[in-house]
């Protein structure tokens, strides 16, 4: 009977079915829509400097800040002309892949 | 010197050096709760069956103050014996001797005793417990690995190959387990991992533990790496004598007959399938009430177990089983339950053992995840593993066979010799909710009550194409059985497939989604 109770309800094709989840499963990532005004990290690492400040306006290309990770110093630039809403992360700052970084507008 | 102090010479050099790096390492290694190389062969295999080679070989490195330095068969010990009367090649790498470093010497006694087993073709079993490359030795200890990678490859298919990881096994020496045929793994002992915790930690700032990120459980539940999962040393020894006792010595060879044994009179096979074919049961019940004895050696039984692989016997012959498992995720086909069955078919084919597959399953498993992880190349494994065996295949369809994963669950049109159904199989392109959704959407969004218009059609949809006659009036089931007869269909065609050949386009080799 306690397997009864494991289950859980997984649907493929409009039916429902009764089933138990594996781990994996139940840790799978769900999608989000990428969102191009906000910054994450691509690599866990160490922001070794900030070059801009909220409100500043920048064109495309222009290095944000510099993120070192496996002993490389990646240039983070502005994808688009726009402005600096927000900075999340501080110099020094260790950060892991992901991380939220720097919120722009476009212009 | 006279012929006695010749004899009591060599007595007395062998047992120096099958005291491996001597009493202190061998006590640690037990501290480790690990048994030693030698202690793991003798285990392993029939007794006083054990025949060693290569016992007085001597590492060639001239660096680093090795010159000086006396290995005991260089950290490795091979050989050939005997389990369950069948004859098997072995090596053992042993941690005591310079944490089983592998250097030049020592990857050449591995190689000599591959070559050994592809050239007498007898399975090789690798017991693997070591430190990686022997920094010392350079490239040279690199160019061994190479070799033994590269005679693991033209073996694979020729000889059955199986790895066993009892302690470290990391680096690049993963890659040979990789390529052999089945890996065992031992909790708390077995650890692989391509780069280890404190690389990670350095260069990521992730922190894990070895276990979290290489141990047993990980490769047995999540990498799909390991195949067989043991809590002890002596556990996983008895699953490897289980094993060689249902594959045959090579590909050239059929697997050993047992005497025939019925099914043990557990559950009625009637009883143990809901007709609802939302209703989960645990399908490993149906294997279980077909074959000899009611034994089934699961194979992968903790990864992607919404598929089950494994092998029993029926009339006392090797079957390879393949069976969707209702109980996890309803059976879906996803990326990783494709890469499991695809493998373990080319398995059989290789090795002549008749596949019978037991079909109920949904479709595939819905989600951006799945399909951005590659569903499509690795669902594309299956269809192409059934379509290229050439062994007897015998398909069961229990109940749901639903659109594209019909298809792949060796249906007549890859080529199944036989295809029966149960009554209660529905083989139709989609399940009655999803398809009534479809074919009837203007009828029951025009409807006054959408829902009941919903519930009508489903049932009529339900009526007319979830079964298996419409499959069977075509001609693409052979027959529609009482599910007590399974066991006795199967066998009959078995017995009529025995002596099937066919033929397919001659070619180098095919081009499988990998």
């Amino acid at each position: 009977m306690s397997e009864k109770k494991e289950l859980k309800e997984l649907v493929v094709q409009g039916a429902v079915y009764q089933t138990k989840y594996t781990k994996k499963f139940e840790q799978r990532t769900f999608w989000e829509a990428p969102d191009d005004r906000l910054i994450y990290s691509f690599i866990p690492g160490t922001i070794i400097d900030i070059y801009v400040k909220p409100k500043q306006k920048l064109i495309e290309g222009e290095v944000l800040l510099l993120l070192e990770a496996m002993k490389m110093q990646n240039q983070v630039r502005m994808p688009f002309d726009g402005e600096i809403v927000k900075i999340h992360v501080k110099k020094d700052e260790v950060i892991p892949n992901r991380h939220l970084m720097v919120e722009i507008k476009r212009k | 010197m006279s012929l006695r102090s010749n004899i009591l010479d060599l007595r007395k050099r062998k047992k120096e050096v099958q005291m491996g790096g001597g009493e202190k390492a061998i006590e640690k290694q037990a501290k480790m709760g690990k048994l030693t190389a030698r202690e793991r062969i003798i285990s392993l295999l029939d007794k006083n069956s054990f025949h060693e080679y290569d016992l007085f070989v001597e590492h060639s490195a001239k660096d680093f103050g090795m010159e000086s330095k006396k290995l005991h068969g260089d950290g490795v010990i091979i050989g050939t014996g005997t389990i369950k009367s069948k004859p098997v090649c072995i090596f053992a790498q042993d941690f005591t001797v310079a944490g089983g470093s592998l250097g030049l010497m020592h990857a050449r006694k591995i190689t000599k005793i591959m070559d050994h087993a592809l050239k007498m073709r007898v399975p090789l079993i690798g017991i693997n417990d070591s430190g990686g490359a022997r920094i010392q030795e350079g490239v040279n200890s690199l160019a061994g690995y190479g070799e033994i990678f590269f005679r693991n490859t033209l073996a694979s298919g020729v000889i059955p190959q199986i790895s066993v990881i009892l302690g470290p096994c990391a680096g690049g020496a993963v890659y040979s387990p990789a390529l052999t045929d089945f890996v065992f793994v031992v909790e708390n002992i077995s650890k692989m991992f391509i780069t280890g915790p404190s690389v990670i930690k350095s260069v990521l700032g992730e922190e894990i533990s070895m276990e979290e990120l290489g141990g047993a459980k990980v490769h047995a539940e999540i990498t799909g790496n390991a195949h067989f999962y043991a809590q002890t040393e002596a556990e996983c020894f008895e699953q490897i004598k289980s094993l060689i006792s249902y594959i045959p010595r090579s590909n050239a060879k059929k697997a050993l007959s047992y005497p025939a044994k019925a099914p043990l009179k557990g559950k009625k096979v009637e009883s143990i399938v809901p007709v609802d074919p939302r209703i989960p049961y645990d399908m490993r019940d149906i294997i279980k009430s077909i074959t000899d004895g009611s034994d089934f050696l699961e194979v992968m039984e903790h990864f992607a177990p919404n598929i089950i692989i494994g092998f029993g016997r029926m009339d006392g012959e090797t079957v390879g089983f393949v069976a969707n498992q209702p109980m996890v995720l309803a059976g879906v086909l996803d990326c990783d339950s494709s890469d499991k069955a695809a493998r373990f078919i080319r398995y059989c084919d290789a090795f002549n053992i008749p596949i019978v597959t037991l079909e109920d399953m949904p479709g595939y498993l819905p989600g951006v995840d799945q399909e951005h992880a590659g569903v499509i190349r690795h669902g594309a494994k299956i269809l192409y593993a059934y379509s290229e065996a050439t062994v007897p295949k015998v398909t069961v369809i229990i109940r749901k066979a639903y659109g594209g994963g019909y298809i792949a669950m060796n249906s007549r049109h890859l080529r199944a010799d036989f295809v029966f159904a149960w009554p209660t199989a529905e083989i139709a392109v989609m399940g009655p909710e999803g398809a009534a959704n479809i074919v009837f959407r203007k009828e029951i969004a025009e409807a006054e009550n959408p829902e009941e218009m919903r519930q009508e059609k489903i049932q009529e949809y339900k009526e007319k194409f979830a079964n298996p006659y419409v499959a069977a009036a075509q001609g693409y089931i052979d027959e529609v059985i009482e599910p007590k007869d399974t066991r006795a269909r199967i066998l009959h065609a078995l017995q009529v497939s025995e002596n099937k050949s066919v033929f397919l386009p001659n070619k180098k080799h095919g081009i499988p989604p990998f």
